[in-house]
């Protein structure tokens, strides 16, 4: 029995030694590369979205493929769109396969799960277009590329009053929190403005997957507003603005950047002609020499128009490779995060990009209006 | 006093123009809720999956006019027909094996067909809306003074009294309606007075499937944007106005889905601040009728045998 | 004799999953402990709804709105408060609740009471109600909940959900609560009021007529079940570290119908192991949402959505074919096992016999 007991210990001391040598040897053959953990939606919901931003982030590593000296290579996790995974798989990255940095991801509520796996292991995390200002809140080790809710409210209400806008009426989608940000911050700026809190005229809401909109859109008719603040959805926001035609409201409708898709257009059809929206990219608009290689690029790989997603994930890559340049180390996660809060006036697609203290860019946005099918420039709003 | 102001700075318009919007709404509703209360009344079940045949309906739609370019009028009788059939299987596949099973199966089964076909749905077709076919002539607008009208929501009532007509009639004096009504007594009996009560149920499906369909089509031109979940919360709201009704009572299902479309409407246009609130309003209205009238406004009283 | 030592191997049970529980929590990867820690949480609701949809037979589906309650409270209670003016950005906290913060455990009971008190108001009109009026009824009141929550933004912040909820990712903290509901649950169906649940199950109006009180017993289980499923929901909220409205959808109870109705409608045990099997499950089958080449050949099936058409033919193809699920009505009972280990062979031979 004592026999077979040494045996066993000492096979399984063999075995451990020899996977241990093994994992060293892997380390040591690795430590040329550096390990960029991706983190999006490729499954679920939010597939699409996540899709057009991993093009943007392989396309940035492709032209910027290497960084003090060594090979960056992604490590791409899928999160399923789906918040317990999400937070699984932020714990993975890091984990398993030790990334010093994560990129990513679309979809506010997911980057909030992962954010205190990154805190709490302190890697830090670059949103692509995660905009809900309570990502990067009390959290110093999640940063993004794109600009806030409140600032795209803010934009639009400018928008709107720049062009003689006097009396608005907001439809928001209440269940999304995304809509209500928006919405919130525009009737603030907008009532800041015109000095009236009676320019905002009326607050409607109506729940995700709601159908009818007649009852509230009849309600505002009757109050002759200018025109219409209407963030949301773009499936719901098509059929309010169709109903909105159908009853012989005629003004123009604002909206938000998620407007910014085909089916807006598809489902819209001419009712949606002269629609606007705040986006982070146009390619009118696109000022940057990185601009010019990312279009080129863009066009050579996948053809066509690229959306600001893909623009603002090629920027959140270029945010990080950045930090581990000036950090001057890939291995320390630390003082990665201190580098990349330092970002300033870092030539991206999107424009020249800092970061504020709370680890938001601070950028311009473009507003595009429908018209003729196509989403064309109009204006510029840069809001201090 | 906030609904005496509301209505007091309530214009006539303003007025006409929410009962016209909700007196479209309500028959969508009515349309819809026949096909439940159909069902229910034979085989003492919801089916929770009409909801999500409306939305199969809808898809059908699509593919015949935008993909395979049938003209519309074919297309609807097309769709109507595929659509019955599709009931059919359904009632086939997940309702038949378990016609002698403890209710609560039936119900999960129910569940399980319904959560099956959307997400088969979203499988097949992409969780991207996809836009109804537009139909000019039942989509454009007509004005009267200042009420603006969809000529489509000119025809959902009409077309919903048409089909509660022909579908009163196809109860009260055919023969299949009266094993209809046989079997909604009692199904043991009417197997034993030789009525082939598969057939029966399968007809009855088919009946409310095409029902679906027809305001499936309705539906879409009205709202004209497609997916996948489309049929939920018409599917919900349906069901109510079948229960408030009386379930069962096929003119109950047309009252419970106009009582449910205005007051959904007027709820908003009385008090708009609780616009937000406004999916809450058939839940709410469901629970206040059962605890009054558990058998719904027109439904009969039943009593329960040991 | 037996019963004694049933109990101490009831105790050497516990006390060898408290030891592995210890094990997974300083030992595995984070990964692990997370699907650990759903799946016990998972267990704890599918218990809750056990107790009105199996052992009562009142088919309710509210647990999505019960859950929402206890999640919503933890995420209320428990955020330190000077983190709020951050949380909630568009509207500050109500001053009423704006400075009550409270340790995990008590803000747990408090959702737990939260829901059983929002139980006992709907029970009364709701409990009247029978099968799919029952049904409707119960997910009109989750939605409804979920609409209330959605609308009262200085409250819950609405839309916008609670983050920097203090992470709980400990396994020993999750497996206590989840042994205590399994313990309570198994000793409250062998007093009086567990025979009357089954009773009314069986027959409401034998039962009736055998002088139990239809309404106070149906209204104790619909209360005891919203109790436990607003614990899990806590806990949920708590491993999550955010919640938001869209969590609670009510196609969020039909895990939840998975699990009693693969585990079996009535059993406790099944209960556990159904919670297991659906979560691990789940995980599983995400393999069919992944692009699959097999011998160099991509399968065209295999795409993002496959997951859940496979996930929908199973839970509709457990109630067409297997009825019963795994357990039944059965429990899992030491004796039995014993008498199996003794003699592997002779379950085959007296099926039938060890019907609850």
């Amino acid at each position: 029995m004592k026999k077979f007991f040494s045996v066993l210990l000492a096979s399984a001391l063999a075995v451990g030694m020899l996977s241990g040598c093994g994992g060293e040897k892997k380390d040591a053959a690795k430590s040329d590369v550096i390990k960029v953990g991706v983190f999006l939606p490729l499954t679920g919901d939010n597939a699409a979205g996540g899709e057009l931003e991993l093009r943007g982030i392989k396309l940035a590593n492709k032209m910027h493929p290497e960084v003090l000296g060594k090979k960056v290579e992604l490590v791409v996790a899928d999160n399923k769109s789906d918040k317990a995974e999400a937070a699984s798989v932020a714990a993975r990255l890091i984990e398993k396969d030790k990334v010093k940095v994560i990129i990513g991801t679309y979809g506010s509520s997911l980057a909030m799960a992962a954010g205190n796996i990154v805190k709490e292991n302190k890697v830090p995390a670059i949103g692509t277009s995660c905009t809900n200002p309570q990502v990067t809140a009390n959290n110093d080790y999640y940063f993004r590329a794109c600009f806030i809710d409140p600032f795209q409210g803010t934009v639009m209400a400018n928008y709107a009053f720049k062009n003689g806008a006097k009396k608005v009426a907001i439809i928001q989608e209440v269940s999304n929190d995304y809509a209500v940000g928006l919405a919130k911050f525009f009737k603030e700026a907008f009532v800041k403005l015109t000095g009236s809190p009676d320019s905002i005229i009326e607050v409607a809401n109506y729940q995700t997957g709601d159908k009818d909109f007649s009852a509230i859109l009849t309600n505002i008719k009757a109050k002759n507003p200018d025109v219409i603040f209407a963030p949301g959805n773009f499936t719901e926001s098509a059929l309010l603005i169709k109903q909105a035609r159908q009853l012989g409201l005629t003004v123009p409708f604002l909206g938000g950047d998620t407007w910014e898709t085909q089916e807006f257009i598809d489902v819209g059809g001419k009712d949606v002609e002269g629609a606007s929206l705040s986006t982070a990219f146009d390619r009118e608009k696109a000022s940057t020499a990185e601009a010019k290689k990312f279009l080129d690029a863009y066009v050579k790989e996948y053809k066509g128009e690229p959306s600001a997603l893909t623009a603002l994930a090629y920027d959140a890559y270029l945010i990080a490779i950045d930090g581990i340049k000036r950090a001057g180390t890939a291995t320390d996660s630390v003082k990665i995060r201190d580098a990349i809060a330092q970002t300033k006036d870092l030539e991206a697609v999107t424009g020249k990009t800092t970061l504020d203290k709370n680890g938001d860019a601070i950028k311009a946005a473009v507003i595009k209006t429908v018209k003729d099918g196509k989403f064309k420039y109009t204006d510029f709003v840069d809001v201090k | 006093m906030e609904f005496f102001e509301a209505f007091v700075n309530m214009s006539g318009g303003s007025f006409a123009q929410h009962m016209v919007n909700g007196i479209s709404l309500g028959s969508l509703y009515a349309m819809i809720a026949i096909g439940y209360t159909m069902v229910y009344g034979i085989l003492l079940m919801i089916n929770f999956a009409h909801g999500d045949i409306v939305m199969m309906a809808c898809y059908f739609t699509f593919f015949g006019i935008s993909v395979f370019h049938i003209p519309w009028y074919l297309t609807f009788i097309l769709v109507i027909i595929t659509t019955a059939l599709l009931g059919v299987v359904i009632e086939r596949a997940a309702y038949r094996p378990l016609r002698d099973a403890p209710k609560n199966s039936v119900l999960i089964s129910a569940i399980g067909a319904s959560f099956l076909l959307e997400n088969l749905a979203n499988y097949l077709f992409s969780g991207r809306p996809l836009r109804f076919p537009n139909i000019e002539v039942l989509s454009q607008n007509l004005s009267l003074g200042s009420v603006q009208i969809q000529a489509i929501s000119l025809f959902i009532p009409v077309v919903t009294i048409v089909c509660l007509m022909i579908l009163l009639h196809i109860v009260n004096n055919t023969k299949i309606g009266m094993s209809m009504r046989a079997v909604s007594k009692d199904y043991e009996i009417a197997r034993v007075m030789g009525i082939n009560i598969d057939n029966v149920i399968s007809i009855t499906f088919a009946i409310g499937s095409a029902l679906a369909a027809i305001g499936a089509i309705m539906w879409g031109i009205r709202y004209p944007g497609i997916t996948p979940m489309l049929g939920v919360m018409p599917g919900l709201k349906c069901f109510i106005a079948a229960v408030i009704g009386g379930v069962g009572n096929i003119k109950g299902a047309v009252l419970g889905g106009f009582i449910l479309g205005l007051g959904e409407i007027i709820i908003v246009a009385f008090f708009p601040q609780l616009s937000g609130y406004r999916d809450a309003f058939a839940f709410i209205v469901l629970i206040v009728i059962l605890f009054y009238k558990p058998t719904g406004l027109l439904g009969e009283k039943t009593t329960e045998k040991v | 004799m037996a019963k004694k030592r049933n109990l101490i191997l009831t105790v050497i049970l516990l006390a060898g999953l408290f030891g592995l529980a210890w094990y997974i929590n300083f030992e595995t990867d984070s990964y692990l402990r997370r699907i650990v820690n759903l799946c016990m949480v998972y267990a704890i609701i599918g218990l809750s709804m056990n107790l009105t949809n199996g052992f009562t037979g009142q088919f309710s589906l509210g647990q999505a709105g019960f859950m929402a309650i206890g999640a919503y409270a933890v995420g209320i209670f428990t955020v330190p408060v000077s983190l709020r003016p951050s949380v909630f950005y568009a509207a500050p906290m109500h001053p009423a609740i704006a400075d009550i913060h409270m340790p995990l455990w008590l803000a747990l009971i408090v959702g737990g009471l939260c829901a059983a008190l929002v139980a006992f108001l709907i029970g009364a009109p709701v409990l009247r109600l029978r099968g799919d009026y029952l049904a409707v009824a119960t997910l009109g009141f989750s939605e409804i909940i979920r609409i209330v929550i959605t609308n009262a933004q200085t409250i819950t912040n609405g839309a916008l959900g609670i983050k920097d909820i203090p992470p709980l990712n400990d396994v020993r903290y999750i497996f206590a609560f989840t042994a205590a509901v399994f313990i309570f649950i198994t000793a409250l169906i062998n007093t009086s009021y567990g025979r009357a649940f089954k009773a009314i199950r069986e027959d409401e109006i034998a039962a009736e007529a055998m002088g139990i009180d239809l309404f106070k017993h149906k209204s104790l289980a619909f209360m005891l079940s919203a109790f436990f499923a607003g614990i899990g929901g806590g806990l949920y909220a708590a491993l999550l570290g955010t919640v938001d409205p869209k969590n609670f959808l009510f196609t969020l109870t039909y895990n939840f119908l998975l699990i009693i109705v693969l585990g079996g409608m009535g059993s406790i045990t099944g209960s556990m192991i159904g919670s297991i099997l659906v979560t691990a499950g789940l995980e599983f089958l995400r393999i069919f949402d992944e692009p699959l080449e097999l011998f160099g050949v991509a399968i065209p099936l295999f795409r993002p959505g496959f997951r859940m058409v496979i996930f929908s033919v199973l839970l509709m193809a457990l109630v067409l074919f297997w009825r019963r699920g795994i357990m039944g009505t059965r429990e899992f009972t030491w004796d039995k096992t014993i008498a199996f280990c003794k003699n592997p062979f002779g379950i085959f031979g007296r099926k039938g016999v060890d019907k609850a």
